[in-house]
């Protein structure tokens, strides 16, 4: 079950248990992320299982794999998302630029200032588009109008957004289309410049030009953050992304049991490489089509 | 599409700067802010019935549980007896949800059956303005237009009926009054339609589509799908409903005082002059300075809020359950 | 009933005649009928207190702050003293009320979660929503006009404990239909669970929050019981809230409805229809407010 990449092994020490108070400061370090042996319960049912990978700065990595194998709640574990869930529990390490992100210490607020999120359904605030985007900085104690016209401003720019909206900037962000929204969600969390994004399958909802616009925003703003994408969309994944995740479902002995499926980490590594020479079967049945 | 070049993040998030922090005192405060608003709502009930039934002990101590119990109430001579002001309540309640029940549920199944979605808002309209009229200008309205106009239909009513057995030991009688035990539980009925109305559409409206869709399909009219498919799901919220519009009735002062003749009498006459709780509390709240007298008042007042607060349980409980229950299927 | 149809004969599918059809009828005649029979007092009511209303309103009888003897006719003082009495006390009491009642429903359905607490406190909110009018006036005279006399204040506290369960149930539905994606995209933000509530949660509930707020100031200037017990009835403008008796429009109503006198009873019926107004211009702009946040937010 667990595939060993060479290129996921991380170089580094993994920092001891949660007791030390230094737990939830930062090293320099070669990977944004350190996933190690990683379940996921929710309750007492095991949502996914014993999950191992890094992701590396200023690249764009996808999760695949068909629906309810766990790709959406490993995403959301990166930036304690999960934590809105009562029921939810995560075992095993989870390491961002070295720090533990479920040590005891650790403030989910200021994760989630550093690690944005943008959602499947776009999901702008009923204020205006101005207020959208300053939404972010405001709560981190920017004030100061200029500062904020600026931080707005250049989030829309990045979000391929500007030129579009400049002149209704007090209009409800409701009123948008559902790429104009979904870019105004991207704008949105750009705005507290984090250091990575998640992305939860953001094009799903889009048509085909409102999703090649996104997938453009991608690659242009990759230099400067580091992106997680899930999608459903294998051509997606080998049109924008520099390694892949193939995450699939544990072969259940129990027949009958329609809720137990764990999703488990099946393949990691460099795009072209799952696509064209995957090394699991379950890998290659996915990609080329023979698996849902 | 330019793209403007990251100048750095606004919050660093290199090594330096930790990820942890405290909760904030803010968050923390607001929370607990929350959670008292919330308590204050179970601690002035508990206030309620601890303070009143304090104030009221002397009217039990000195009268006895027969005494309190009695039929006979007498300032002037200390004798407060309670049971003509429980009659006059469940007497004129009565009067009202016989007479609001179908008003309502018709309105109800009006709007839910028989208009179309457009032309319903005009009509909760004309429901929202019958309940925003205060309870004092009912009172108004009824002592000084509606009654006296009312005396003379009780009284030929009265006089028509003399001799007829059942019926003139209801609607007959001496000493025919506008002010009675009918006119109250006739504004009583108007005061209450608007929320049995209200509920009894929100109890409707969670009967299944496709118990509607399969009773038409077999050919009923609206009436056999109204029977058929609508009353057995909505029969016990509709009971909730008006049980909730009981517990309005029961607790309604100011109108019921107005109209209701202020005579603490027992009588199965309705068209003669009564009392009810709340009404004899209102009224006679001014002169009460002695201690039993208020005590008595207050006592009442008691009565009144365990008899309400029970009702009301049973209303929301029954409601709760039917709507939960047409929920889940 | 339907005909058979068969290829000799035609298929009859008229409406299905005789006693089916006209129960159906009498059926739907009778809802229209409850419904008219609703509209009767109603009618009524609204055009009686217009048409004796009005000639008792004019300036002087909503400024002027004596309050006349009962014998005295219409043109001799004024409501002033009970208007301001009414605006006074219900304002102060929503002041208290609203705040409050907000922070209930949001400590409902955003914190309470699945725990016993909140739903208990759910529950019996309910269930004070149908306490009777005149026990909080009661309970305000044990607790309070007993120890500290009567005054506007404690009338505030009392129409206040009747305001409270109104809001917090309104806030509570309001609340609960702001959809949980509003919620993650705020908290993917980095805020804290307050800023959410504060900035996200509440601005998208606003406008049923306000308009239920105002549905419940308009019941509470329309109630008279818990003033009974709490301001005690006077004749002259008092304009302090927290000292001294004080009057209402709703309470000077109730003392005007038993006087023989026509100059009463026409103050009476001029208050009246201040009050419907009252009621009316709050329920209208609750209506607004309702129409105008509905057009924002979807």
């Amino acid at each position: 079950m667990e595939q060993e990449e060479q290129k996921v092994t991380s170089k580094l020490q993994v920092p001891e248990t949660t007791a030390k108070p230094a737990e939830a400061f930062g090293t320099p370090a070669d990977t944004i992320f350190d996933a190690k042996n990683v379940s996921i319960y929710y309750g007492s049912f095991r949502a996914v299982t014993d999950v191992s990978l890094s992701i590396y700065p200023n690249e764009i990595t996808a999760f695949i794999g068909p629906s309810g194998c766990g790709k959406t709640t490993v995403l959301r574990t990166l930036n304690r998302m999960n934590d809105l869930i009562a029921s939810a529990r995560v075992e095993g390490d989870v390491h961002y630029r070295g720090a533990s992100l479920y040590a005891k210490n650790v403030s989910a607020t200021a994760v989630r200032r550093r690690i944005g999120m943008v959602f499947q359904k776009p999901n702008p605030f009923p204020k205006s588009i101005y207020e959208n985007v300053a939404y972010g900085p405001r709560i981190n104690g920017i004030r100061g109008k200029h500062r904020l016209d600026e931080i707005v401003e250049r989030s829309l720019r990045q979000a391929a957004l500007w030129d579009e909206v400049k002149d209704r900037m007090n209009k409800s962000g409701l009123g948008l289309s559902g790429g104009q929204a979904q870019r105004l969600c991207i704008a949105r969390t750009l705005a507290v410049e984090p250091d990575v994004v998640l992305m939860d399958e953001p094009c799903s909802a889009l048509d085909p030009i409102a999703t090649g616009r996104i997938e453009d925003l991608m690659q242009e703003i990759k230099s400067q953050y580091t992106i997680v994408i899930v999608t459903h969309n294998m051509q997606q994944a080998t049109r924008v992304s520099d390694r892949t995740a193939f995450f699939s479902v544990l072969r259940d002995e129990k027949p009958g049991k329609s809720d137990t499926r764990t999703g488990v980490l099946v393949e990691y590594g460099a795009t072209q490489q799952i696509f064209e020479d995957p090394h699991d079967s379950r890998t290659q049945a996915y990609v080329t089509g023979r698996m849902g | 599409m330019s793209i403007t070049a990251k100048a750095g993040p606004a919050i660093p998030a290199g090594p330096a700067h930790p990820l942890s922090q405290r909760r904030p005192l803010g968050d923390r405060g607001f929370q607990i802010l929350a959670l008292s608003a919330g308590l204050l709502v179970l601690v002035i009930l508990v206030l309620i019935a601890v303070s009143m039934t304090s104030q009221s002990t002397t009217w039990f101590t000195t009268e006895g549980w027969s005494g309190v119990f009695s039929t006979d109430w007498d300032p002037a001579h200390n004798i407060y007896g309670a049971v003509p002001f429980i009659y006059g309540t469940l007497i004129t309640s009565a009067i009202a949800i016989i007479i609001a029940f179908p008003v309502s549920v018709g309105i109800a199944l009006l709007l839910t059956e028989v208009v179309p979605r457009r032309w319903s808002r005009p009509i909760v309209y004309v429901i929202d303005l019958l309940a925003v009229v205060p309870s004092v200008v009912w009172g108004l309205w009824g002592i000084l237009i509606l009654a006296p106009w009312l005396q003379s239909i009780y009284q030929s009513i009265a006089s028509g009926l003399t001799g007829v057995p059942v019926l003139s030991t209801f609607f007959g009688g001496q000493g025919i009054s506008g002010a009675s035990f009918f006119t109250a539980g006739l504004i009583l009925a108007v005061m209450i339609t608007p929320i049995v109305t209200s509920l009894s559409r929100e109890v409707i409206a969670t009967v299944p589509v496709i118990d509607r869709e399969g009773a038409y399909a077999l050919g009923a009219t609206r009436w056999e799908m109204i029977q058929g498919a609508v009353w057995p799901h909505s029969q016990s919220g509709i009971v909730g409903a008006v049980l909730l519009g009981l517990g309005r009735a029961m607790g309604e002062t100011i109108a019921v005082a107005l109209v209701i003749g202020s005579s603490p009498t027992i009588t199965t006459h309705l068209f003669t002059t009564g009392y009810s709780m709340p009404s004899v509390i209102a009224n006679q709240f001014g002169e009460a300075t002695v201690g039993v007298f208020r005590a008595a008042l207050i006592g009442m007042g008691v009565l009144l809020f365990v008899l309400t607060i029970i009702i009301n349980l049973s209303a929301r409980a029954i409601v709760g359950r039917s709507v939960r229950r047409a929920g889940g299927e | 009933m339907m005909a058979i149809t068969t290829d000799q004969q035609t298929v009859d599918l008229r409406e299905p005649g005789g006693w089916r059809r006209t129960k159906n009828q009498l059926a739907t005649v009778g809802m229209w009928v409850a419904f008219v029979v609703m509209l009767v007092p109603l009618g009524f009511v609204l055009v009686t207190v217009v048409s004796k209303g009005a000639s008792a309103i004019s300036w002087q009888f909503l400024t002027n702050g004596t309050l006349p003897v009962n014998v005295l006719p219409v043109n001799y003082g004024g409501m002033g003293a009970a208007v301001l009495g009414t605006l006074e006390i219900t304002g102060f009491a929503a002041l208290m009320a609203i705040p409050l009642g907000v922070l209930g429903g949001i400590y409902i359905n955003e914190y309470g979660g699945n725990h016993v607490l909140a739903r208990v406190i759910n529950f019996f909110a309910d269930v004070m929503t149908g306490v009777p009018s005149i026990i909080m006036g009661l309970f305000i005279f044990t607790i309070w006009v007993l120890h500290f006399g009567y005054s506007g204040l404690a009338g505030s506290f009392a129409l206040g404990c009747l305001m409270l369960p109104i809001v917090i149930r309104s806030t509570y539905e309001m609340l609960k239909l702001v959809p949980d994606s509003l919620r993650e995209a705020s908290y993917a933000l980095g805020a804290t669970k307050s800023r959410v509530t504060v900035t996200v949660t509440l601005p998208a509930a606003i406008g049923g929050i306000v308009s239920g707020s105002l549905l419940a100031v308009a019941r509470a200037a329309g109630e008279t019981a818990p003033l009974l017990f709490t301001i005690l009835t006077v004749t002259s403008t008092n304009t302090n809230l927290f000292s001294g008796a004080n009057t209402a429009l709703s309470a000077q109503i109730f003392a005007n409805a038993t006087q023989p006198y026509t100059g009463a009873q026409a103050r009476a019926w001029g208050a009246a229809l201040t009050l419907i107004a009252i009621a009316f211009i709050l329920m209208i702009v609750a209506r607004l407010v309702t129409a105008r946040f509905a057009r924002y937010s979807e």
